[in-house]
C-alpha cells in the first residue's frame, strides 16, 4: 500500500460520502491503461480519446450511433426453442441463458430494428458480445433471418454488426445450422436487389466470420477488431509458430483484401450514409425514356 | 493387421486368439475348429452387444476409425468413369478437397469430398482431411460448373474441420466457407450430401447445404469437436466423452431433430469391417435420395432446400 492509498484516499471518501462515487465513474482504456472520465468516453462513441482504441459497445449503443437522431423502431423477435438440446455443462445452458439476460437485459445476444439513416429507410442488427459472447444459435439465426425478411419487405437496405465468438456451442449441430440459414437471409437481400452492408466489430469469429459476416456488399471493420476464423491459441498449437504481429486484426485483413476499409467510429454513421446514398436510387425519380436511336443515314453523315 | 479402439479391448483379444488357434498346425485339427468357430461365435455375439449401444464418444472413435472407407473409396466405388479436376484458379490445389466429373449410375454428376487419406503418405498429401481456403474456393467452382452444365452433385463429407493455418487465415479462410455454402444454397441442380465420417463444423457444412443430408449410422456431425467443447466449458480436453454425450452429435441426434434426412445404418462393427458392403448401401441410398429431385424445376428445387433450411432448429427436444 502506498501513502496514496492510506491517507489519500480516505480523507477524499469521507469528505464527498462513498456513495456519491460510483465505481464506473472512471474507466482505464484497456490499450493504453490512460484513465477516462465515464462520461466523456461515452461521448467520444467510447473510443480512447488518448490513443483511439475502440471499445466494444453494446447492441444498443449501436443502434443509438447508427439511426438519424438515435431513433428506431426495435422488432419483436420470433420465439425459438429454448435450450433444445438440454445442455449441461459445468452449468446448464438454460442456467446460463438466464444469467445473461439478467445481466445484458436482452433476451438474446441480437437486436434488430427499423429507422432511418440519413433519411433513407434502413434495417439495422446488431450483436452483442456481452451476451454469451455474442455467439450464434438458433435466436440469432432467426433474428438475422426477421431482419432480412423486414429488409425486403420495406426495400430497405440491411447493416449489421457483428460482434461474436462463433456458434453456440450449447446448441450443438443446430447452431451450426445457423450458418446456412444466417446465409439464406443475406441471399433474399441481396435478389431484392438491396444492399447488404457488414460491420465487423471487435471480436467476430468463428462460425458468424464464415457464414453471412463474410458475405456483404461491403465490408466494413472498425479500426483493431480481431476477426478470424480459427481462434489464435488453436492456430498456434497446430502451425507451432508464433502469430504475425497484428494477426487477425483489422488492419492485417485490409492488408490481405478481406475487407473493402476500415472506418473509424466517428465516421461510422457517415460512411453508412454515403454508401446507402450511392448504392440505393432515390425513390422518386422518373428517368426519361431513352431517346430513339438515329437513323443508319444519319450516322453515316456523321 | 487390424486396428481396434481403446472399448473394442475384449473383442481384439477374442480376435487374436482366433487368429492365433487358426494358425496352428496339429493333428487334432477338429477341436481346433469347434474352438476356433465357438470362439468367433463368442465374437461375433460381443460385437453385436458393443455396437448396439455405443456411446457418442465411442461413435467419434468409430466415426475417426483409421481404416474407415474415406471420401476417395467412395468414388472408387460408385462412380465410373471419374475425372479429377483441380484448383481454385486464384492460388492453388488443394488435395484435401476432391472433386470432379464422374458418373453416377451412368448419370452424369458433380462429385466432391474431402478426403482424409489412408496412410501416412496420403494423409499428409490430403492434409488429413482439412482445407485451406482454395479448397473452399475449388468447391464453389466446381459446385457453379455442375450448375451450368446441370449436373447433380453428390459430396462426401469427412473432415475434423477447416484447417486453422495462418496461411489459411491469410487467404480468407471464413470467406472461402461462408462462399462453399452460399454456392451449394444456390446450385440450380440437386445435391445430396453424406456425412461418411466427422461432420467437423465449418469446414463440413462447405459441403453440406444440400438437398438431402444423409449421414452413415456410426458418422458424427458437430458444431465443434467434443475435445474443443470440452477444453472451453469444461476447461479439460479429458471431458471430451462428457461433451460428445451433451453436444448431441450422432446420426440419430441429427435425424431426430431433423438436421439430417436420412440415417445409412453401417454393417456390424462399423464401415470399416466391410467397406463394399457399405460403399454399396451409400450408394444405394444416394439413388433413393436422388431420384425425387431429378427433374425438378431449379427454382422450385432451391426454393425448398431454402425453405429446409429455414424450417430447422424451430423444434427442440420434446
Amino acid at each position: 500500500m502506498s501513502w496514496l492509498t492510506e491517507f489519500v484516499r480516505p480523507k477524499i471518501r469521507t469528505l464527498l460520502g462513498r456513495k456519491d462515487v460510483p465505481e464506473n465513474l472512471w474507466h482505464q482504456c484497456p490499450a493504453c491503461q490512460q484513465m477516462i472520465f465515464q462520461r466523456d468516453l461515452e461521448a467520444n462513441l467510447k473510443v480512447c480519446m488518448h490513443c483511439g482504441h475502440h471499445m466494444r459497445a453494446t447492441a444498443r449503443e449501436r443502434l443509438n450511433w447508427t439511426f438519424d437522431e438515435g431513433a428506431y423502431t426495435l422488432i419483436d423477435m420470433p420465439r425459438v426453442p429454448q435450450d433444445p438440446l438440454r445442455f449441461r455443462d459445468q452449468k446448464r445452458y438454460s442456467d446460463r441463458l438466464k444469467e445473461a439476460r439478467d445481466k445484458t437485459k436482452l433476451d438474446d445476444a441480437i437486436l434488430v430494428a427499423h429507422g432511418q439513416i440519413g433519411g433513407h429507410k434502413a434495417v439495422v442488427a446488431a450483436m452483442d458480445f456481452n451476451f454469451m459472447a455474442g455467439s450464434m444459435g438458433a435466436a440469432v439465426g432467426e433474428g438475422i433471418v426477421a431482419a432480412a425478411r423486414l429488409a425486403v419487405l420495406q426495400k430497405a437496405p440491411f447493416i449489421i454488426y457483428t460482434s461474436s465468438g462463433g456458434a453456440r456451442m450449447q446448441e450443438g449441430a443446430i447452431s451450426l445450422m445457423q450458418m446456412p440459414r444466417s446465409i439464406i437471409a443475406t441471399q433474399m437481400v441481396k435478389e431484392a436487389g438491396l444492399p447488404f452492408l457488414v460491420v465487423l466489430t471487435d471480436p467476430t469469429t468463428g462460425g458468424v466470420t464464415a457464414s453471412f459476416a463474410m458475405l456483404g456488399d461491403i465490408q466494413i471493420a472498425e479500426p483493431g477488431a480481431l476477426i478470424g476464423f480459427a481462434g489464435a491459441r488453436v492456430i498456434e498449437q497446430t502451425v507451432r509458430e508464433k502469430l504475425p504481429e497484428g494477426f487477425q486484426r483489422s488492419e492485417y485483413l485490409y492488408e490481405h483484401g478481406i475487407v473493402d476499409m476500415i472506418v473509424n467510429r466517428a465516421e461510422m454513421r457517415a460512411t453508412i450514409t454515403r454508401l446507402i446514398d450511392m448504392l440505393v436510387p432515390p425513390p422518386a425519380v422518373v428517368t426519361e425514356p431513352p431517346a430513339p436511336p438515329p437513323a443508319a443515314n444519319e450516322l453515316a453523315t456523321v | 493387421m487390424r486396428n481396434f479402439l481403446d472399448f473394442e479391448k475384449p473383442l481384439a483379444e477374442l480376435e487374436s486368439k482366433i487368429d492365433e488357434l487358426r494358425r496352428m498346425p496339429g493333428p487334432e485339427g477338429l477341436s481346433i475348429a469347434d474352438e476356433v468357430s465357438r470362439l468367433s461365435e463368442k465374437a461375433d455375439r460381443q460385437l453385436r452387444t458393443l455396437y448396439a449401444k455405443l456411446t457418442p464418444w465411442q461413435k467419434t472413435q468409430v466415426a475417426r476409425h483409421p481404416d474407415r472407407p474415406r471420401a476417395l473409396a467412395y468414388i472408387a466405388g460408385l462412380i465410373t468413369d471419374f475425372m479429377p479436376l483441380g484448383g481454385d484458379r486464384a492460388f492453388a490445389e488443394d488435395a484435401a478437397i476432391v472433386g470432379g466429373l464422374g458418373r453416377f449410375r451412368e448419370r452424369p454428376v458433380m462429385v466432391l469430398g474431402t478426403e482424409k487419406g489412408t496412410d501416412t503418405e496420403s494423409r499428409i498429401k490430403h492434409n488429413f482431411g482439412s482445407a485451406r481456403p482454395e479448397g473452399y474456393r475449388k468447391v464453389r467452382r466446381l459446385m457453379e460448373l455442375a450448375g451450368r452444365y446441370h449436373l447433380p452433385i453428390l459430396s462426401f463429407i469427412d473432415t475434423s474441420g477447416a484447417y486453422p493455418g495462418i496461411d489459411a487465415e491469410a487467404r480468407g479462410q471464413a470467406e472461402a466457407i461462408a462462399r462453399s455454402i452460399e454456392a451449394g444454397l444456390a446450385a440450380p441442380v440437386p445435391f445430396v450430401a453424406t456425412v461418411i465420417g466427422e461432420g467437423g463444423s465449418g469446414g463440413a457444412i462447405a459441403l453440406g447445404a444440400a438437398d438431402r443430408v444423409l449421414m452413415l449410422e456410426h458418422s458424427i456431425y458437430s458444431v465443434i469437436s467434443p475435445e474443443g467443447c470440452a477444453s472451453i466449458l469444461w476447461r479439460d480436453a479429458a471431458s471430451a466423452s462428457v461433451a460428445a454425450e451433451a453436444l448431441r452429435l450422432t446420426a440419430d441426434d441429427l435425424r431426430r431433430f431433423d438436421l439430417v434426412d436420412a440415417v445409412i445404418p453401417e454393417p456390424l462393427g462399423g464401415a470399416h469391417r466391410a467397406p463394399d458392403v457399405m460403399i454399396a448401401s451409400v450408394g444405394d441410398a444416394l439413388e433413393t435420395a436422388l431420384a425425387p429431385l431429378l427433374g425438378q424445376a431449379p427454382e422450385a428445387l432451391k426454393a425448398r432446400r431454402r425453405e429446409k433450411f429455414l424450417a430447422m432448429g424451430r423444434e427442440g427436444l420434446s
